[in-house]
C-alpha cells in the first residue's frame, strides 16, 4: 500500500438557489485508504460526492483523479459517463437495480455493446467471479435481483462498479439496511478491496461503525469541512461535537415503574401480501411508561404491526386491547378514538396531505373534534389559532401555516405530526422509524419528545431499524422477523443484533 | 355440439384463426416492446390506421408491396416518435397522449385519403399480397392449407416473435430494454441514455404496430375502408397483459383471440337463426376480457410503467 494521492477535491462549492449545500471544500483520498464521510442530513455530504460522480455540476472548484498510471488527471466535471470511465464507481443509497433482471445482467449492463447479436456471457461471468474471489462479495449471478436479500443486492451493486474498474468506491450510508453481522461482512470486504488497492469514501452518521472501520474522517458540517483526522485520533464525542457543533444531548433516561398495560395484542396474525406486512400468532403488552422497542431487519414484519396497531390492516385472528378495552373493529378512526397517537413511517406520504395547509394538517385526524368543526363547518379560526400555538411549541419552521405542508422540510414535517399527534396526550403512541432521515437535531427532539410523553404516562411503540436508537430510548426490546415477535433478553447489541439475523441467541 | 367440432376440425377455420391473428401479432408485440421499456402506447389504434391507410396508399400510388410495408412502417414510427418525445423528455401522462395520438393519427388517416381521392364511390383496390404457394408444403394434408398458404405478412408477424423473443432474451439490448422498464436509474448509473432506450423502443414498437394495419389493407382486404381497424388496437393493449409481457404468450393470446373470433364467425351461420348476430360479435371481447381477469390478477406488471423520469432527479 502507497500513500500516493487518487483523489483531489479542490474547493468545490454548490449552492441551490439561496441554500449553500458545498463551500469551498477540498479533500484528498489516498490510495488503499477507508475514508468516511460524516455529517448530519443536509450537511452536503451528498451534494459533495454527487459532483464527484457528475450528476451535478459545482459552481466552483475542480477534481483530480489519478488515471491508471497513478498520475493525477483533471476530471471534466458533470459527466457521470466519464467519471465512471476515471474509475469513480458510487453504489447509492437506494439500489439502482433492475429487480426484473440477474444480477450478471445488472453488472454487465451498459459495458457490453447494445447492438450486438451475440453476448458473451461466459466472459462476463469469468470476470465477475474473479473480482468475487477476489473482494469475498458473494451474491447468486442469475437469479433475478428481485429476489435476492437487501445485501446480496448491495453486494451486487458494488460488485458493479468494480466490474467497471473502480479504483475509487464511494458508498453512500452502506450500512442503513442491513443487520449489524451484514455490516461487519460488508467492511470486511472492504477492508479485503482496499488491500488490493481500492480507495472507498463511505457516508455515515452512525459513529460506532465509522470509527471502527475507517482511516480518516472527514466531517461536513452545513456544507464547510469542519474537520478532518486519523481515525485512531479520534473519538466519539470529539466526532459528534464537530458534526453538530455543540454538544449532543443527552437523553436523561430515568428508569419509571410500568403502570397498567396500554396495548395487549394476543395471538394477533396479518397474512399481508408480502413478509414486510405478514405477523404470525403475536403476543405484545405495551404498558403506561414504558417504551417498547421493536428492534428488526427492514421487512420483516414491522409494516404489519404498524398498521394492526394504527388500525390500517384487520387481523385475521387474536385480540386488540387498547387500556384494556377491545378493539372489535380496528379501523384508522377507531385506534384514534381510542387514544393511539401515530407517526407513519412515510411521513411524507402517510404523514400529512402535503396539497393541504400546514393548520389543516394539525387537526386532520380529529375533523369530528368540536373544537375543529361545528354542525359540519370547518371552524377557521380555531383551526388557525390550535396550528399557531403548535407551531410555536413544537417550533415547526416553514412559509407559515397556511402554507402548503408539501413546502416543509422532512424534519419540520416530522415536527407537524409530532405536535399533532403529542398535543392530544394519546395514551399509546405509535413511532414508525421516527427519525429516519432526520438530522441529528431533529432526530434528538423526537427522542426528547418519545421520553417526554413516557413520563406523562403513555406507552410507546418504537419501531426502528437503528439499533442505536432503540438502546438509547427503549425500556424494553422485543426483536422481529419473519413477522414473529421474540423478547430480547438484554441490551447486548451483539446478541440482538443475532436475534434479527435469525440466529439463536 | 357437432357442429363446434365440425367446425374446429376444418382446414379454414385454423386458417381463418390464424389470419384473424396476424394483425394481432403485429400489434402485441410492437405494444410490448413499448411496454417493457415503462411506456404505455395507447396510440396503437390511431397507428393501425395510419398503418393502414399508408401502406394501402403507397401501392395504390405505384409502389411495391413491399415498398407499401415500409411506409406504413416508416408511419407508424414516426407517430410512436411523436409519442415518445411527449412521453419521454418531455414526461407527460402516457394515457393522454397515447388517446391524443389515436385521435390525431385517425383523422389525418382519413383526412390524407379524402384529400387524395375526394369523391370516389367505392374504394380503390390494390393488387394485395398473396398467399405463398410453397410447393410441396402447400399440398400437405391439412398443415398445407393452415401454415402455408398465407401470404408474407403472416410469415413476417411469426419471423418477428422469434426475433423479438431474440432480442428480448438474448442480446443486450433486451436486457437493458427490460431494466429502463423496471427501474430507469439502473441503467442511468450504468452509464446508458434512458430517454434513447425509451424512445427508441417506443418508435420500433410503433412501426410493428403500424405494420399490424397495413396487413388488414394490404393482405386481409385490397382497400381502405374508414372504421377497418375496429379496435383491433385495443385488443393489443388487452392481450400484451395476457401474455404478460413476453413475446411467446403474445403470439399465443393473439391465436386464441383470432381462434375466437373465427368460431363467432362459423357458429353465426350455423345457428344464427337463433341468437342475434350481435351476441356472436361480442363473444371474443368477452372471452378475452374473461381471460384478462384470469391472467391480469397475476400479472407482473413492468415497475416503472406509466411513471415518466427525468434525468438528475431520483
Amino acid at each position: 500500500m502507497t500513500d500516493s494521492i487518487v483523489l483531489k477535491l479542490n474547493g468545490l462549492s454548490k449552492r441551490f438557489g439561496s441554500v449553500v449545500a458545498n463551500d469551498d471544500v477540498s479533500l484528498t483520498l489516498n490510495r488503499g485508504e477507508v475514508l468516511a464521510l460524516l455529517g448530519e442530513n443536509g450537511a452536503g455530504k451528498t451534494t459533495l460526492m454527487n459532483m464527484l460522480f457528475g450528476h451535478y455540476l459545482p459552481d466552483a472548484g475542480t477534481i483530480e483523479v489519478a488515471d491508471e498510471t497513478g498520475v493525477l488527471q483533471p476530471l471534466p466535471l458533470g459527466q457521470p459517463q466519464v467519471a465512471l470511465g476515471a474509475g469513480v464507481g458510487m453504489v447509492h443509497q437506494h439500489f439502482t437495480l433492475a429487480e426484473n433482471i440477474s444480477a450478471l445482467d445488472n453488472i454487465t449492463l451498459g459495458s457490453e455493446p447494445l447492438f450486438a447479436l451475440r453476448r458473451n456471457r461466459r466472459e462476463a461471468r469469468k470476470k465477475i467471479e474473479a473480482i468475487i474471489a477476489q473482494s469475498g462479495l458473494n451474491a447468486p449471478l442469475d437469479t433475478p435481483v428481485g429476489r435476492l436479500s437487501v445485501g446480496e443486492r448491495q453486494r451486487v451493486e458494488i460488485l458493479k462498479a468494480l466490474y467497471r474498474r473502480a479504483r475509487i468506491l464511494v458508498l453512500d450510508e452502506p450500512t442503513a439496511v442491513l443487520t449489524p453481522q451484514e455490516a461487519d461482512t460488508l467492511f470486511e470486504n472492504i477492508r479485503m478491496m482496499t488491500n488490493e488497492g481500492l480507495s472507498v469514501i463511505f457516508i455515515s452518521h452512525k459513529l460506532r461503525e465509522v470509527l471502527a472501520f475507517s482511516d480518516r474522517i472527514a466531517v461536513l458540517r452545513h456544507g464547510h469541512l469542519v474537520g478532518e483526522m486519523a481515525t485512531s485520533e479520534a473519538d466519539e464525542t470529539s466526532i459528534a461535537r464537530m458534526m453538530v457543533g455543540a454538544e449532543t444531548p443527552e437523553l436523561a433516561s430515568t428508569r419509571i415503574a410500568p403502570g397498567s398495560p396500554v396495548l395487549t395484542l394476543s395471538g394477533v396474525s396479518v397474512s399481508g401480501r408480502s413478509k414486510r406486512d405478514t405477523l404470525s400468532a403475536v403476543d405484545l403488552t405495551v404498558h403506561a411508561h414504558e417504551i417498547l422497542g421493536i428492534a428488526g431487519v427492514s421487512g420483516n414484519g414491522q409494516s404489519g404491526l404498524a398498521n394492526v396497531i394504527s388500525g390500517l390492516a384487520q387481523a385475521e385472528q387474536g385480540l386488540i386491547r387498547v387500556n384494556e378495552v377491545e378493539i372489535d373493529a380496528p379501523t384508522p378512526a377507531a385506534m384514534v378514538r381510542a387514544g393511539v397517537g401515530r407517526i407513519p413511517e412515510d411521513r411524507h406520504h402517510e404523514g400529512i396531505v402535503g396539497a393541504m395547509s400546514v393548520a389543516e394538517n394539525m387537526v386532520i385526524e380529529y375533523l369530528d373534534d368540536p373544537g375543529v368543526q361545528s354542525r359540519g363547518l370547518l371552524r377557521h379560526e380555531a383551526i388557525q389559532s390550535n396550528a399557531e400555538r403548535l407551531a410555536k411549541a413544537y417550533d415547526v419552521r416553514g412559509p407559515g401555516v397556511d402554507a402548503p405542508a408539501r413546502l416543509l422540510s422532512g424534519g419540520n414535517i416530522q415536527k407537524l405530526i409530532l405536535a399533532r399527534v403529542f398535543d392530544r396526550a394519546p395514551r399509546l403512541i405509535l413511532a414508525n422509524q421516527p427519525t429516519r432521515g432526520l438530522d441529528m437535531g431533529a432526530a434528538a427532539e423526537v427522542g426528547r419528545r418519545l421520553l417526554e410523553a413516557r413520563e406523562r404516562g403513555a406507552g410507546v411503540v418504537l419501531i426502528s431499524e437503528d439499533l442505536d436508537e432503540i438502546l438509547g430510548l427503549a425500556d424494553r426490546i422485543v426483536v422481529i422477523r419473519d413477522g414473529e415477535l421474540h423478547e430480547a433478553p438484554g441490551r447486548d447489541r451483539e446478541q440482538i443484533g443475532l436475534m434479527m439475523a435469525g440466529e439463536p441467541a | 355440439m357437432m357442429d363446434i367440432l365440425n367446425i374446429l376440425l376444418s382446414e379454414s377455420f385454423w386458417a381463418a384463426s390464424l389470419r384473424i391473428a396476424t394483425p394481432l401479432i403485429f400489434g402485441v408485440l410492437g405494444a410490448l416492446i413499448c411496454e417493457r421499456a415503462g411506456v404505455l402506447n395507447l396510440g396503437i389504434e390511431g397507428i393501425f390506421v395510419v398503418g393502414a391507410m399508408c401502406g394501402w396508399m403507397a401501392v395504390w400510388l405505384g409502389a411495391g408491396l413491399w415498398g407499401g410495408v415500409l411506409v406504413a412502417a416508416l408511419a407508424g414510427a414516426f407517430f410512436g416518435l411523436l409519442h415518445a418525445i411527449l412521453t419521454v423528455p418531455l414526461g407527460l401522462s402516457q394515457h393522454v397522449s397515447g388517446l391524443g395520438i389515436t385521435l390525431f393519427a385517425t383523422s389525418v388517416s382519413y383526412f390524407t385519403y379524402r384529400t387524395a381521392l375526394p369523391n370516389v364511390s367505392s374504394p380503390p383496390r390494390i393488387e394485395p399480397f398473396q398467399p405463398l404457394d410453397l410447393p410441396i408444403l402447400s399440398d400437405l394434408p391439412f398443415l398445407g392449407s393452415v401454415l402455408f398458404q398465407q401470404t408474407a405478412l403472416t410469415w413476417l408477424a411469426l419471423l418477428l416473435v422469434a426475433v423479438v423473443w431474440y432480442v428480448m432474451n438474448r442480446t443486450a439490448l433486451g436486457v437493458a430494454i427490460k431494466a429502463v422498464g423496471d427501474n430507469p436509474d439502473s441503467v442511468d448509473a450504468q452509464g446508458l441514455s434512458v430517454y434513447a432506450l425509451r424512445m427508441g423502443a417506443i418508435t420500433v414498437g410503433s412501426a410493428l404496430m403500424a405494420l399490424g394495419g397495413a396487413f388488414l389493407t394490404m393482405s386481409a382486404f385490397d382497400a381502405f375502408f374508414f372504421g377497418m381497424v375496429n379496435g383491433r388496437g385495443w385488443v393489443c393493449i388487452a392481450l400484451v397483459i395476457f401474455a404478460s409481457w413476453r413475446p411467446g404468450k403474445a403470439l399465443l393470446g393473439a391465436l386464441l383471440f383470432g381462434a375466437f373470433d373465427a368460431l363467432q364467425v362459423r357458429l353465426q351461420t350455423e345457428i344464427g337463426a337463433l341468437v342475434p348476430g350481435q351476441v356472436f360479435l361480442m363473444a371474443p371481447y368477452i372471452l378475452s376480457i374473461i381471460a384478462l381477469v384470469i391472467a391480469a390478477r397475476s400479472a407482473d406488471y413492468p415497475r416503472a410503467l406509466l411513471t415518466p423520469w427525468f434525468k438528475g432527479q431520483r
